[in-house]
């Protein structure tokens, strides 16, 4: 019974997910050693257990790892300073009708600027070091942040005001009572979203200075054809990435269960 | 801050001029304070250029045409992107789509491998396809893969069983229920993620441009700030700026198009 059809690998994964996923990744990984050592010159690709094997090597360049110390000592800095720019001009741009109808149109230009075009700028303003990618992160944070902040405001039902502010509440107490807890669930997607931004921005304008940093030693791996080291820097960094990404992830799923 | 309790009326005609004119004096406010920290203030013209000069150099751009090899370049490299994240996003994306299972196992893979940032590839394909346009269109293609496929899954997993059922109890053969009703029904969603993954397409490649790279928009702009021409690049900045804000448009303006026939 060789020709059964895909039926019995589909309910596999019907039942099992989590194994097919973890077996899919297997099967990728496998795909990848197989070609780095049979097929593709190594000069550009090296096989995952070599890089694996070596990563040693990478932290053990001399430099690397004070840059990615800096690297996620900037991404921090970026995200704090992002969410409290996103959080000021957020709620005062979204708490006011008429400051929401004349600033948002500018927000959202602004937005929409291809910032990458301006790179260039960050760095002779602020210099090669970790200010200009700081500045930049936070350029690429700053806007979901607003963004959703502005819109979870928008969301609240008038009924709500109303109905605190008949029962004689301040402007306090209704910012801090009825604005606050119902702001958590968006501010949260907004921190999110923000982290996101911050990583793209950092991460840019760190590959683009190619004399210090991370892009240092990209670049230098990259002439030098040493794909073990660029590969398993490359990974130190995705890892880095995807821990912030799901701590961010974490604190959304863990504040925003009340309103569900 | 009147207006502080979130008024659920409807703009009235002068509350939306007032809108008008906080946005036009805020335009005015910006230009104003470059061209007088520029002009007057003594601010260092290799930081900030004067406006003036930003505005004669860009009409130099545009009256002598040197844009142009850059430009079609640029553009190129997005449509090839764009072609290959298209056409993979979307065969995946429907054969994903097919089973049930397969949407289980690989939706969540698809969306984990998206939450890391892709821009961390652009060394790799500058190792395998060097500094010319093959590496920038990699890069652009696999950025813009993710929002098409996942929007694509999500668009046929979205029509709704009933439909499938009855066309089938119809007498609909696969490539009917196909063509009549998973790919309407799935249209406006993928038509999302096709705009979406063109934007990224476009911002990637400008920025992989500006990352590493021989020539194209990104690099010109590189190159004069290296050159410190400063004037002549803040007029490449405001044309790329308008480019890409013209094919954003051109493209939203499309997917409204495409979603107004049903």
């Amino acid at each position: 019974m060789a020709m059964t059809g895909p039926r019995p690998i589909l309910s596999f994964m019907q039942k099992h997910p989590r194994w097919s996923q973890l077996l899919t990744l297997g099967l990728f990984f496998l795909a990848w050693e197989i070609a780095a050592r049979f097929f593709v010159d190594k000069m550009f690709l090296s096989p995952p257990s070599r890089v694996y094997g070596e990563i040693g090597r990478v932290f053990g360049t001399k430099g690397v790892p004070d840059a990615l110390w800096l690297t996620l000592f900037e991404l921090s800095i970026a995200f704090a300073i992002s969410v409290v720019i996103g959080l000021v001009i957020g709620l005062s741009v979204g708490l006011g009708t008429f400051a929401r109808r004349s600033f948002m149109p500018i927000i959202l230009l602004l937005y929409g600027i291809p910032q990458i075009t301006i790179l260039p700028l960050f760095i002779l303003y602020f210099g090669i070091g970790a200010p200009s990618k700081i500045a930049f992160g936070v350029t690429h944070g700053m806007f979901p942040i607003i963004l959703t902040i502005v819109a979870g405001v928008q969301n609240l039902k008038p009924v709500l005001m109303t109905s605190a502010r008949s029962m004689g509440a301040s402007r306090w107490h209704i910012l801090r009572y009825v604005i606050f807890p119902h702001m958590i669930p968006s501010f949260f997607a907004g921190l999110r979203l923000g982290m996101t931004g911050v990583l793209l921005g950092v991460l840019l304008a760190e590959l683009y200075v190619s004399t210090a940093g991370i892009g240092h030693f990209t670049s230098m791996f990259t002439q030098s054809f040493d794909p073990t080291r660029l590969l398993g820097l490359i990974s130190v960094l995705a890892v880095m990435a995807i821990a912030l990404n799901e701590m961010v992830r974490r604190a959304e799923t863990h504040f925003s269960r009340w309103k569900s | 801050m009147s207006g502080f309790h979130g008024s659920i009326l409807p703009a009235t005609k002068r509350e939306k001029m007032a809108s008008r004119a906080v946005q036009l004096s805020f335009v005015v406010a910006l230009g104003g304070l470059w061209y007088f920290a520029t002009n007057h203030w003594g601010v260092n013209p290799l930081l900030l250029p004067k406006p003036q000069l930003v505005f004669v150099e860009l009409a130099d751009i545009l009256r002598s045409g040197e844009f142009w090899p850059d430009l079609v370049l640029t553009l190129s490299e997005l449509g090839a992107a764009f072609a290959i994240s298209l056409s993979l996003g979307l065969i995946i994306g429907f054969l994903v789509s097919l089973s049930p299972a397969l949407v289980k196992v690989f939706e969540p893979l698809i969306a984990a491998v998206y939450a890391v940032p892709i821009i961390l590839f652009l060394p790799l394909y500058v190792l395998f396809f060097g500094l010319g346009a093959p590496s920038k269109i990699a890069l652009g293609a696999t950025i813009s893969f993710f929002p098409i496929v996942l929007n694509t899954i999500a668009g046929f997993i979205s029509v709704e069983k009933v439909y499938v059922t009855a066309a089938r109890s119809m007498g609909a053969s696969p490539t009917m229920l196909v063509r009549y009703v998973l790919v309407p029904g799935a249209f406006p969603v993928i038509l999302t993620g096709l705009r979406m993954g063109f934007t990224v397409a476009l911002f990637s490649i400008i920025g992989s441009e500006t990352i590493a790279s021989l020539a194209g928009l990104g690099h010109r702009i590189v190159h004069l700030a290296e050159a410190m021409e400063m004037a002549r690049m803040f007029a490449y900045i405001v044309f790329v700026i308008g480019i890409a804000a013209t094919l954003n448009q051109l493209v939203s303006w499309l997917e409204k198009k495409g979603t107004s026939w049903r």
